[in-house]
């Protein structure tokens, strides 16, 4: 099973920084993802690129948000990781979007990915 | 109620009912704000202050909102929009900073009101930071009152004979050529690297900066014409604002700075009618109907967490409002119960009783036994012992002598307090006379204070001389000896 990593650079896009990470789903059964980061310079954690698509690797449990920090903290946070995650969860201030609903209301970290979920970071920090 | 917090299920299945009843919420707050506050007269001039950030395009989306025609009960002023680049200041490229003017101006365009962008690196902008108080504040009077008389001083001047916003759009494009947009030159450019290079810490920059752009949107609305200026201060934002400014001293101007509107200026009076929103709402908001907006990076990008005091601040705040979701609001209700005690308008206490850079009052006023004259106690005792040259008894350095200067403007004793050793050069304390605790703090981080916009340095010249003046008609007060201060 290959990972595929597509790195969407999406330009053009007024509506400040948004990252997003895309895992669709393949047949392989593997998650797609969109995740963005808008927002607050957020972007700039992750080598100023607007959108990514992003594959996740196919495991045999499903994804949670959990996870899905680790991840992002290993793979695509280019720089200054306790910016964007603090321990566990994100860093306060950092609102997490899922489908465009809070995610509070999904469980926040214990919410199971779907194929093609949007997930978007919006950081609302003055800075970085 | 469909508040972005609450947590109902029903907005996961029904998408679109929450989204119309939090937009109108939304908008309902911004109206309910203008509504309760009533300051904006209509057909007055209101410029935006726009940063792009998310609480100021927000701001702008929702002015456009509700001046558009099929408002019911639209709003009418009459809206400009500044934004200032401060890219010199932040250390950003040439190429940055023009390509995030560009994405700016697309945004100021699609609106079709004046704009105007102004650079923070001309230093020749000519600012009498203490002239304001032309205009009597209107305190007490009924706000149809305050309409009527704002319509007649209107119609005396002849000078924007009845603008509605059609006018505004016929005349947007000869505006958007005028509007302070000179190339960005590089000396310039180097004249404000070189002022902030000379600020040692994070947190001095920062309110220098803060300084410097209030100047500027100040110096722009009074010679545009305008009277009212909006900032996009957001409810989380002025909370973290309230804390660090209590911890850098400025305490005494609370209410003017986190207030709804404040009125320091005189003629132009700034008012904040983002100050209910939280940060939080503002980025929904945002999201949900795709408001445009750029991210400019601050001074303050990426820095460490105790880099400055606004930064310990905010983190301070932001963390506490994740375990303690009722942080922010209980700081933001305890600052609507701050007021500002007017002081009588004496005209005796005018321009020498403001401070020179944020124009709030002076609260260096040294009074005997207060906290101020404590810390300048300490500073002389842990400066340099014994007699210093140039030590006159009964007048400086001497404990109870700072009393003596109260009477007086506080001007040469100043100087000789600077001859006692406590600062390097005399000029340095006259700046010091003249500003408030705060400011001077800030001031006393610079290196050298050479590098100051010229007109900070020309209206501090042209007060020192006001006050020599003054002071000769004082009654000097070494002459007459004091009972309980005299050594």
């Amino acid at each position: 099973m290959s990972i595929e990593t597509r790195m969407h650079i999406m330009n053009g896009k007024t509506r400040s920084h948004l990252i997003s990470t895309s895992q669709q789903s393949g047949q392989a059964g593997m998650l797609f993802k969109q995740l963005e980061t808008d927002w607050g310079g957020a972007e700039l954690l992750f080598g100023s690129v607007k959108e990514h698509h992003v594959t996740l690797p196919n495991q045999s449990e499903p994804w949670d948000m959990k996870q899905l920090l680790v991840w992002i903290r290993g793979n695509m946070l280019k720089e200054r990781p306790e910016l964007f995650v603090q321990g566990d969860t994100v860093r306060p201030g950092i609102l997490v979007l899922i489908n465009d609903a809070d995610w509070e209301l999904m469980g926040e970290l214990e919410y199971e990915l779907q194929d093609k979920d949007n997930v978007v970071f919006i950081s609302t920090l003055h800075g970085g | 109620m469909c508040q972005v917090d609450e947590e109902y299920n029903g907005q996961l299945e029904h998408r679109v009912t929450p989204r119309g009843c939090f937009k109108e919420y939304f908008i309902h707050k911004f109206r309910a704000m203008l509504g309760k506050n009533r300051v904006i007269f209509p057909g007055e001039k209101v410029l935006l202050a726009v940063s792009g950030g998310p609480a100021s395009s927000s701001m702008l989306s929702q002015v456009q909102e509700g001046l558009s025609r099929d408002a019911p009960k639209k709003l009418r002023f009459v809206p400009g929009i500044i934004y200032i680049d401060e890219g010199g200041a932040s250390g950003q490229s040439m190429e940055e900073r023009k390509r995030a003017l560009a994405e700016l101006e697309s945004v100021f365009r699609a609106t079709n009101y004046h704009y105007h962008i102004v650079h923070l690196d001309l230093p020749s902008s000519v600012l009498e930071a203490g002239s304001s108080a032309t205009e009597k504040p209107q305190t007490g009077s009924s706000y149809k009152a305050a309409v009527d008389h704002f319509i007649q001083t209107r119609k005396n001047q002849n000078q924007h004979p009845d603008l509605s916003v059609e006018n505004v759009q016929s005349l947007r494009m000869q505006e958007v050529q005028s509007g302070g947009t000179s190339p960005i030159t590089p000396e310039h450019t180097q004249a404000l690297q070189r002022l902030f290079a000379s600020v040692r810490t994070l947190t001095a920059k920062e309110d220098l900066l803060h300084t410097l752009r209030q100047h500027l949107i100040l110096h722009t609305a009074r010679t545009q014409g305008y009277t009212k200026v909006m900032m996009g201060d957001s409810c989380s934002r002025l909370a973290i604002k309230l804390l660090s400014n209590i911890s850098l001293g400025r305490g005494a101007s609370l209410a003017t700075d986190t207030g709804f509107s404040d009125p320091r200026y005189g003629d132009v009076v700034i008012v904040r009618p983002m100050r209910d929103y939280s940060s939080k709402e503002i980025a929904y908001y945002n999201r949900m109907f795709d408001i445009p907006s750029v991210f400019i990076p601050g001074l303050d990008c990426k820095a460490q967490d105790k880099a400055s005091i606004q930064r310990l601040t905010e983190s301070f705040v932001t963390k506490l409002q994740a375990d303690f979701p009722s942080t922010v609001s209980t700081i933001y209700r305890t600052s609507e119960k701050l007021n500002t005690a007017c002081p009588p308008q004496n005209t005796n206490t005018q321009l020498s009783a403001k401070c020179l850079l944020c124009v709030c009052a002076l609260d260096t006023k040294l009074e005997e036994f207060s906290a101020y004259q404590a810390t300048l106690i300490s500073e002389q005792l842990s400066q340099r012992r014994g007699p210093r040259p140039g030590f006159t008894p009964g007048t400086a350095a001497a404990p109870g002598s700072p009393p003596a200067s109260s009477a007086g403007q506080g001007q040469s004793q100043g100087c000789e307090t600077g001859e006692g050793g406590c600062c390097p050069s005399p000029e340095t304390v006259d700046l010091k006379s003249l500003l408030c605790y705060s400011c001077g703090l800030t001031i006393k981080d610079m290196t050298t204070r050479d590098a100051l916009p010229q007109y900070i340095l020309s209206e501090a010249e042209r007060r020192r001389s006001q006050m020599r003046e003054i002071s000769e008609f004082l009654l000097e007060d070494e002459a007459i000896p004091r009972v309980n201060g005299s050594l």
